[in-house]
C-alpha cells in the first residue's frame, strides 16, 4: 500500500510535467484560434489531475466532490452571464458602447 | 423556573462573556453589535427622512445628503442585514434545533463575531473622519476617480465585514452537513433550518465576488489607474457585473432567513403543520441558486446589451417562483388553522403581506420597458423597502420575540409587544406606499431636493418613519424591560414542537443534557385542540 | 493535544466526524477562493476578447523562461506536499517534516524569481502607468493577479512553516494530522490558480 501511494503521486507528477511542456510547445506554433482553447484544455486537465490525485477527490465521497466542484460551476454562470452582455454588445451598436 | 446552571449564569465575568466559544453567547454579543448598527443606519435614515420634508432639501447640502443615503446603506446592508438573522437568530439556534453542542467550529464562530466589528470601527472610522458619498454600491468611476470622500476606509470595513459573513457561511454548512444528532434527517431539519443553509451557500460563494470588487477599487482609487477606467479601454460596466453577481443574490442571503423564521412563526401559531415541507425546503434552495443568475436586472438602463438584458428579464421572472410557492404554502398552512394573534405572529402574517407587495412590484421592475420608466426612482426604493423592511426586518422581530424566551428565560409584555407589531405595520405602510407613487410619478432617487408637487408624499413618508422609529424604540425598552421585570417563561411557553423547545430557558451551555433522540417531523401540531407531538426527546417521548 | 492519544473537541462526537467537519469546512473556504480569482480572471477574459491582438503583444513581452521555470516549480512543490500527507498519514513523521520543507523552499524560490521577474518587468518598462492603453490594462491585470497569488502563496508558506514547526514538537502522528492535510489542501489550490494563470498570461501571443 505504501510503495502505491507514492508511486502514484509520482506518476501524477510526471503527467503535470509532460503536460507542462506540451503547452509549452503548442503554444508556440500557430494554431490560430485553437491556441487559446487548447492551452485553457491543457491547464484543466493539469487542474483536475491535482485535485483528483493530489487533493484525493479519487477516492473521497460525494459530498467532497460536490463541494470542490461547486466554485467552478458558480463561476461558469458568472461568466456566462456577463459574457452574454460584452459579446453582445457590437449586435445593436450604439454610440459609446463597448469596446 | 430558570434551572440554576444555564449558558448565561454559568461565568459571569465580562471576560468570560468577550471570548467565549459558546455559540448562545457569540448570538447575543452579535444582537448587542448589530442593535448599535441599526441605530446608526436609523439616525442616517432620519437624516434623510427629515431633509426630505422641504422640496428644497434645505436642512442638508447636498454632499452632506449625499454622505447620508450612502451611510445608511453601507450600514443598513452590511451591519444589519446580512448578518442580522444568521448571526443572531442562526448562530443560537442551529445547534439547538439539530441537537447538537455546539457549532462545527466555536473559535471560528467567535473570530467571526470580532472580524464583524473590527469592520465595523473601519467603517464607523470613515463616517467620523468625514463619510462616504458614493452610494453604498460605489459605482466607478465616482468612486475610484472623483469622489473626495473616504471611500477607502470604508471599503476597508466592508471588506473586512465580508469575511465575517464568510466564516459564518462556512460554519453553518458543516454543521448543519455533520452535527445533525441521531434521527435528523434532511426532510426532519426545521424549515427555518433549509432557509440558513440555502443563505449559507450565497454567503460562501458570492461574497468573495464582492471582495474582488473591491480590491479593484481600491487599486483603481490608489494608483488613479484602472481596470474599469475606459482611458485604458477598460469598461465602468465590468465593475457593476461583478459588484451586482455578488450583491443581487445578498438581497436573497437577506431575505431567505426572514422567510425560514415566518415558516417557524405559522406553524406554531395556526397550530397545524405546514403544508409542503418539501416543496418550502427545495424552494429555498431555488432561490439561492436562481438568485445568483438574475444580477444584470440592476443594469437594464447602464449600457448593458438588449440581448442580454432581455435574458436576465426572463430569468428574473424565473426566481420569483420559489418566492411565490412559500406564500401560497404559508396561505395553505393558515387556512383551517388554529390562529392566534401573539406578537410574532402579528409580524408574521404582516411580513407575509408585504413580503407579497414587494415581490410584485420586484416582477414589475423586471419588465424592461417599466424599468427603463422607474430605475433609479423612488418605485425602486419602495420596491427594496418593503422586502427589507416590510418583509425582513419584521422577520427578524418576529423571530426575536418568539425565540426571546428560550435565549433569556423570561417573557415579556405580549399587549405591548402586539402594539408595537401594529404600530410598526402601520409606520411602514405610510412611509413608504407613498414612494411607490413618487416613483411612478418620477421623483428619482438619491436626490436631496425635489419639485414641490412632491411635497405631500414626502411628508407622510416622513411621518411615517416617525411612526416607525417609535415602533422600533418600544421593543427595545419592553425586551430589556422583560430581562428584569418578565414573568419566568420555562422551557415551552409557546408549546412548540422544535427541538430547541425541549431543553430549558435558558439552555444550559451544551444545550441538552443528553443527545436528543428525534423521533419526528417538525410541525406535528393539532388545530383542533392545539396539542403537539416535540420533535424528539433526552428522554422517553412524551405527548403533551 | 497529545498526538498519540488524540481526543475530539467537545462539540464533535468522535475523531472521524471531527475530520470530516474539518475537509469539508478546507473545501468550503477553498470555494470561496475560486470565486474570489473568478473575478479577476473574468476581467481578464472580457478585455483579452476585446482587445486580442494588443492584449497577445502586452503579453508576449513578459519573462516566459521565469513563468514556465515557476509553473514547474509549483507543480513539485504540490507533489512534495501531497508526499508529505502521505507520509504522515503512515507515521513517518521525519518524512513528513522533510517532504514539507521542500515544499516550503520551492514555494520560497517561487518568490524570488517572481520578485526579480518583477523587477525585470519594472526596468523593461512593462507597467500600467505608461505605454499602449491596452498593454497598460494587460500589465494592471498581470501584476494584480500575480500579485494577490504571491500573498496567497506566502500565507501558505507561513502555514507550512507553522506545520513543520509542529511536527518537529510531535504534535502529528498517524492517528491525527489533519491541519497538515488541510494545509495541503490550501497550497494545491494555490498551484492550481497558477495553472490557470500560466497559460492566460504567458502563452499569449506565442506563436512564430
Amino acid at each position: 500500500m505504501t510503495g502505491t501511494t507514492t508511486l502514484r503521486q509520482l506518476l501524477t507528477l510526471v503527467l503535470l510535467m509532460a503536460l507542462l511542456v506540451i503547452t509549452f510547445i503548442l503554444a508556440h506554433v500557430d494554431l490560430g484560434l485553437l491556441n487559446t482553447s487548447v492551452g485553457l484544455a491543457i491547464a484543466a486537465i493539469k487542474a483536475l489531475l491535482v485535485g483528483l490525485f493530489f487533493m484525493n477527490l479519487w477516492w473521497s465521497d460525494g459530498l467532497h466532490r460536490v463541494f470542490a466542484i461547486a466554485g467552478a460551476f458558480m463561476l461558469a454562470i458568472l461568466f456566462s452571464l456577463a459574457l452574454a452582455d460584452f459579446l453582445s454588445r457590437s449586435w445593436l451598436a450604439m454610440p459609446g458602447s463597448f469596446p | 423556573m430558570i434551572p440554576t446552571r444555564n449558558y448565561v449564569n454559568a461565568d459571569v465575568s465580562l471576560r468570560s462573556w468577550l471570548i467565549s466559544t459558546d455559540h448562545k453567547r457569540i448570538a447575543l454579543l452579535y444582537l448587542g453589535a448589530i442593535t448599535f448598527f441599526f441605530l446608526i443606519g436609523a439616525i442616517a435614515a432620519s437624516l434623510i427622512r427629515l431633509n426630505l420634508l422641504s422640496p428644497d432639501g434645505r436642512l442638508l447640502k447636498a454632499d452632506t445628503y449625499n454622505k447620508s443615503f450612502t451611510i445608511h446603506g453601507v450600514i443598513m446592508v452590511w451591519f444589519f442585514l446580512i448578518p442580522s438573522i444568521p448571526t443572531v437568530l442562526g448562530n443560537f439556534l442551529t445547534p439547538l434545533m439539530i441537537g447538537a453542542r455546539d457549532l462545527a467550529f466555536p473559535r471560528l464562530n467567535l473570530a467571526s463575531f470580532y472580524i464583524y466589528v473590527v469592520g465595523g470601527l473601519f467603517t464607523i472610522g470613515a463616517i467620523l473622519a468625514g463619510g462616504v458619498d458614493t452610494g453604498w454600491t460605489f459605482y466607478t468611476p465616482y468612486s475610484t476617480m472623483f469622489s473626495n470622500s473616504y471611500v477607502l476606509a470604508t471599503i476597508a470595513g466592508v471588506f473586512v465585514a465580508g469575511f465575517s459573513s464568510i466564516f459564518t457561511g462556512l460554519n453553518f454548512i458543516v454543521t448543519i452537513h455533520k452535527l445533525r444528532a441521531p434521527g435528523m434527517t434532511w426532510f426532519r431539519l426545521p424549515l427555518f433550518l433549509w432557509a440558513l443553509y440555502a443563505t449559507s451557500i450565497i454567503l460562501v460563494i458570492a461574497t468573495p465576488v464582492l471582495a474582488m470588487a473591491l480590491v479593484l477599487i481600491a487599486i483603481e482609487r490608489i494608483f488613479q489607474i484602472g481596470i474599469f477606467d475606459p482611458a485604458l479601454g477598460g469598461d465602468p460596466l465590468l465593475f457593476q457585473h461583478i459588484f451586482w453577481f455578488y450583491s443581487h443574490p445578498a438581497v436573497y442571503i437577506m431575505i431567505l432567513p426572514g422567510l425560514g423564521v415566518i415558516s417557524e412563526l405559522i406553524t406554531c401559531f395556526a397550530r397545524k403543520t405546514i403544508f409542503g415541507y418539501k416543496f418550502i425546503a427545495f424552494s429555498s434552495i431555488a432561490i439561492a441558486l436562481f438568485g445568483f443568475l438574475v444580477w444584470g436586472h440592476h443594469m437594464f438602463v447602464s449600457g448593458q446589451s438588449v440581448f442580454a438584458s432581455m435574458i436576465f428579464s426572463f430569468l428574473s421572472y424565473a426566481v420569483a417562483v420559489p418566492s411565490a410557492i412559500k406564500v401560497f404554502n404559508w396561505t395553505a398552512t393558515l387556512y383551517k388553522g388554529s390562529i392566534s394573534f401573539s406578537s410574532p405572529m402579528i409580524y408574521a402574517l404582516g411580513f407575509i403581506l408585504l413580503f407579497t407587495l414587494g415581490g410584485l412590484t420586484g416582477l414589475m421592475l423586471a419588465f424592461l420597458p417599466v424599468n427603463a420608466h422607474v430605475h433609479d426612482t423612488y418605485f425602486v426604493i419602495a420596491h427594496f423597502h418593503y422586502i427589507m423592511v416590510g418583509g425582513m426586518l419584521m422577520g427578524y422581530l418576529g423571530g426575536i420575540h418568539f425565540w426571546w424566551p428560550k435565549m433569556t428565560g423570561f417573557m415579556y409584555p405580549e399587549s405591548w409587544g402586539r402594539a408595537a407589531a401594529l404600530l410598526l405595520f402601520l409606520g411602514f405602510n405610510l412611509t413608504f406606499f407613498p414612494q411607490f407613487i413618487l416613483g411612478y410619478l418620477g421623483n428619482p432617487r438619491r436626490y436631496h431636493s425635489y419639485p414641490p408637487e412632491f411635497q405631500i408624499f414626502h411628508i407622510m413618508s416622513t411621518l411615517g418613519a416617525s411612526i416607525l422609529a417609535v415602533a422600533y424604540i418600544l421593543p427595545l425598552g419592553y425586551l430589556l424591560w422583560s430581562l428584569r421585570y418578565g414573568k419566568k417563561a420555562g422551557p415551552n411557553p409557546w408549546h412548540a414542537s422544535g427541538l430547541e423547545w425541549q431543553t430549558s430557558s435558558p439552555p444550559p451551555t451544551t444545550n441538552f443534557a443528553i443527545t436528543p433522540i428525534v423521533t419526528e417531523s417538525p410541525y406535528i401540531y393539532s388545530a383542533e385542540n392545539g396539542h403537539f407531538i416535540p420533535q424528539g426527546s433526552q428522554h422517553e417521548r412524551t405527548n403533551t | 493535544m497529545n498526538a498519540l492519544t488524540p481526543r475530539a473537541a467537545e462539540q464533535f462526537d468522535d475523531l472521524d466526524q471531527q475530520k470530516h467537519a474539518a475537509s469539508l469546512g478546507m473545501w468550503t473556504f477553498l470555494a470561496t477562493e475560486i470565486m474570489f480569482f473568478g473575478a479577476i480572471f473574468l476581467a481578464y477574459t472580457v478585455y483579452r476578447i476585446s482587445y486580442p491582438l494588443d492584449f497577445a503583444k502586452a503579453a508576449a513581452q513578459l519573462n516566459i523562461t521565469i513563468g514556465t521555470l515557476n509553473t514547474a516549480i509549483l507543480l513539485l512543490s504540490s507533489f512534495f506536499i501531497a508526499l508529505g500527507v502521505s507520509f504522515i498519514q503512515r507515521d513517518k513523521a521525519k518524512l513528513a517534516s522533510l517532504a514539507l520543507l521542500l515544499t516550503w523552499a520551492l514555494g520560497f524560490v517561487f518568490l524570488l524569481l517572481k520578485a526579480y521577474e518583477y523587477y525585470d518587468d519594472i526596468n523593461k518598462h512593462l507597467v500600467p502607468t505608461a505605454g499602449q492603453p491596452v498593454a497598460r490594462m494587460f500589465y494592471l491585470i498581470y501584476y494584480t493577479a500575480t500579485g494577490v497569488h504571491a500573498l496567497h502563496l506566502t500565507i501558505g508558506l507561513l502555514v507550512v512553516a507553522a506545520m513543520i514547526y509542529r511536527l518537529y514538537r510531535q504534535q502529528f502522528s498517524a492517528s491525527y494530522y489533519t491541519p497538515i492535510e488541510l494545509t495541503g489542501l490550501y497550497w494545491h489550490f494555490v498551484d492550481i490558480v497558477w495553472i490557470f494563470l500560466y497559460p492566460m498570461l504567458y502563452l499569449v501571443g506565442r506563436e512564430s
